[in-house]
């Protein structure tokens, strides 16, 4: 087996209009390796639902993602605040978001549930005040 | 129809291009490469938007179209006018006078596209209601999207209006129109020609794709005819009052044309061939605000914008609507007992297939392995995307390197 590829993003924070260059960049890199269009799209969404989290939350962090024969993992990395209550943080609908960015048209509160629903395995570690990383995961196989 | 094997309208004259980088970073899917002193187009990415054209200050770039002598080989010749056409001349206060001018020039009818564009936009909004329909529809009018979409935009494939375009419409409804009033004429004697404002309609009408065959028989560029036409134009004449489009069909020329014929606004209207790519990326990011609709135009401001009218689009845009300032919203209808269905003539089965055209390699393994070193080689070139080399960016050279079409020693920055 080959050795995994790694694509590494820097995202900016408070930068609306950059944010989904991440995700841009990485679903050229995924049709370059040939993969199906619809894994193509659940990792774009996926990542680019993290990328504007991190743009709205945390000040911008990075990305990392990671390519195998067998699955695809995207790490997100953040320094912001740190996610207080999970569970809540999951349900549909539920945001911190400021009324500034809800003007903007994010914050719907479906962020992390669509990055759940997209990938076939999501991971949340997050220290309040220290920061935030997720881990997703789609398969390949 | 293979992407190998599809005969584009966009093509080189290698005598007149220098070998600048003009049309090398101005294309979208980054289809050329300057080698041996000039451009090369590579056929399976070119998407026949007329970018290249547009920024060429050699000529070097041609639309390859017909002549209008080519339908002196049919007995009867119907002109298929698009209505950016309208939009072409000064002081045009009715558009009977350009239909009248076509007759002069030789054609024996003609059939407006614009009145099947009120067909198509009666039959969109009947499609919009149809269940199970995959939401937002994107508009399948401009030939340059149904290609971009087929080649990178795959996951959006769904999307795309199983409706004819306009021009499609218009050729069969001409050609039914030709043989009731002359049923002496048979088949081959008709023949159907669209006065074209780009080159992707005439590779559409060369193409076809997936399984459908365009029933245009020849297309002719629009600013060709349009000094014939100017000469036979006359204010003098007392002309015959055929014209059969309204508001809608005249605005389908320029963008958002398409969608307010819809009555509904709950749509998207992007034009320029930059902002629609951006446009389908938050599509297929799933950052889109729930629209039904989504018109999209190659061309800036829409057809009215393609590389080859005559006048400034904007221009163009403000002529159609004082044209179009007193015409009735629509003169087209659609029967009571249309109501309820699609005519199988306004449809198409399926869409140009997916081609992974960028896909390094077909094993997955030798992918990564290829992908890996363009990575390690586009860290070592010096990253200003001069296009010295020949490539749009230094990342395509890397890729060109890896994929053993161009070398290191090809960057003019490290060999410094």
């Amino acid at each position: 087996m080959s050795d995994a590829l790694v694509f590494h993003f820097d995202v900016d924070g408070d930068n609306f209009t950059s944010a989904g260059q991440a995700s841009t960049q990485v679903k050229r890199n995924l049709r370059q390796l040939g993969l199906p269009p619809a894994i193509i799209r659940r990792v774009s969404i996926a990542m680019y639902e993290g990328e504007i989290n991190m743009v709205i939350h945390a000040d911008g962090g990075t990305a990392d993602v990671m390519v195998t024969e067998e699955y695809i993992e995207i790490i997100l990395k953040d320094q912001g605040p740190g996610i207080a209550n999970v569970e809540q943080a999951m349900q549909e609908g539920f945001s911190t978001a400021t009324d500034s960015i809800r003007s903007l048209g994010f914050g719907a509160g479906m962020g992390l549930p669509n990055m759940k629903r997209y990938t076939d395995s999501m991971e949340i570690n997050t220290v309040l005040g220290v920061g935030t990383t997720i881990t997703m995961r789609v398969n390949l196989a | 129809m293979t992407s190998n094997t599809y005969e584009h309208s966009v093509r080189l004259d290698v005598t007149r291009c220098t070998g600048c980088t003009n049309c090398l970073r101005r294309c979208p899917t980054e289809a050329i490469r300057i080698k041996d002193g000039h451009a090369h187009i590579d056929d399976a990415r070119c998407i026949d938007c007329g970018e290249c054209i547009r920024i060429c200050d050699n000529k070097a770039k041609k639309a390859v179209v017909e002549k209008l002598e080519a339908m002196e080989r049919f007995r009867y010749k119907i002109a298929l006018p698009a209505p950016s056409l309208y939009g072409q001349f000064d002081n045009l206060d009715d558009v009977d006078y350009v239909l009248d001018g076509l007759l002069k020039i030789g054609f024996d009818e003609v059939f407006e596209v614009s009145k099947a564009a009120e067909l198509v936009s009666a039959y969109t909004r009947q499609y919009l209601k149809t269940e199970g329909i995959k939401l937002p529809v994107i508009s399948s009018a401009c030939p340059v999207i149904v290609r971009l979409i087929a080649l990178r935009f795959p996951s959006l494939n769904e999307n795309v209006m199983h409706m004819l375009p306009p021009m499609e419409v218009a050729a069969t409804l001409a050609r039914e129109r030709a043989k009731e009033k002359h049923p002496e004429l048979s088949d081959d004697e008709i023949g159907v020609c669209f006065i074209s404002p780009c080159p992707a309609k005439a590779s559409y009408v060369k193409n076809g794709f997936a399984d459908y065959e365009s029933k245009v028989d020849v297309v002719i560029s629009m600013s060709d005819v349009y000094f014939s036409l100017i000469s036979k134009m006359s204010r003098e004449d007392e002309v015959v009052s055929q014209t059969e489009s309204g508001m809608i069909g005249i605005g389908w020329a320029s963008s958002g044309g398409e969608a307010t014929a819809l009555f509904n606004d709950e749509y998207l209207a992007a034009d320029g061939i930059e902002n629609v790519i951006n446009v389908l990326e938050h599509l297929e990011n799933g950052n889109i605000p729930p629209v039904k609709f989504i018109e999209l135009d190659a061309c800036t401001a829409g057809c009215v914008g393609g590389v080859l009218t005559v006048q400034n689009p904007y221009i163009a845009k403000t002529r159609l609507l004082s044209l179009r300032r007193y015409l009735p919203v629509s003169r087209n209808f659609l029967m009571p007992d249309d109501d309820e269905y699609i005519p199988e003539m306004y449809l198409f089965n399926d869409l140009p297939v997916y081609k992974p055209i960028t896909q390094l390699s077909t094993n997955m393994a030798e992918s990564m392995r290829m992908m890996a070193d363009i990575q390690r080689l586009n860290n070592s070139l010096p990253g200003i995307d001069c296009g010295a080399c020949g490539a749009p960016s230094c990342r395509a050279l890397a890729e060109d390197i890896v994929k053993g079409h161009a070398k290191l020693e090809d960057c003019k920055i490290l060999e410094k």
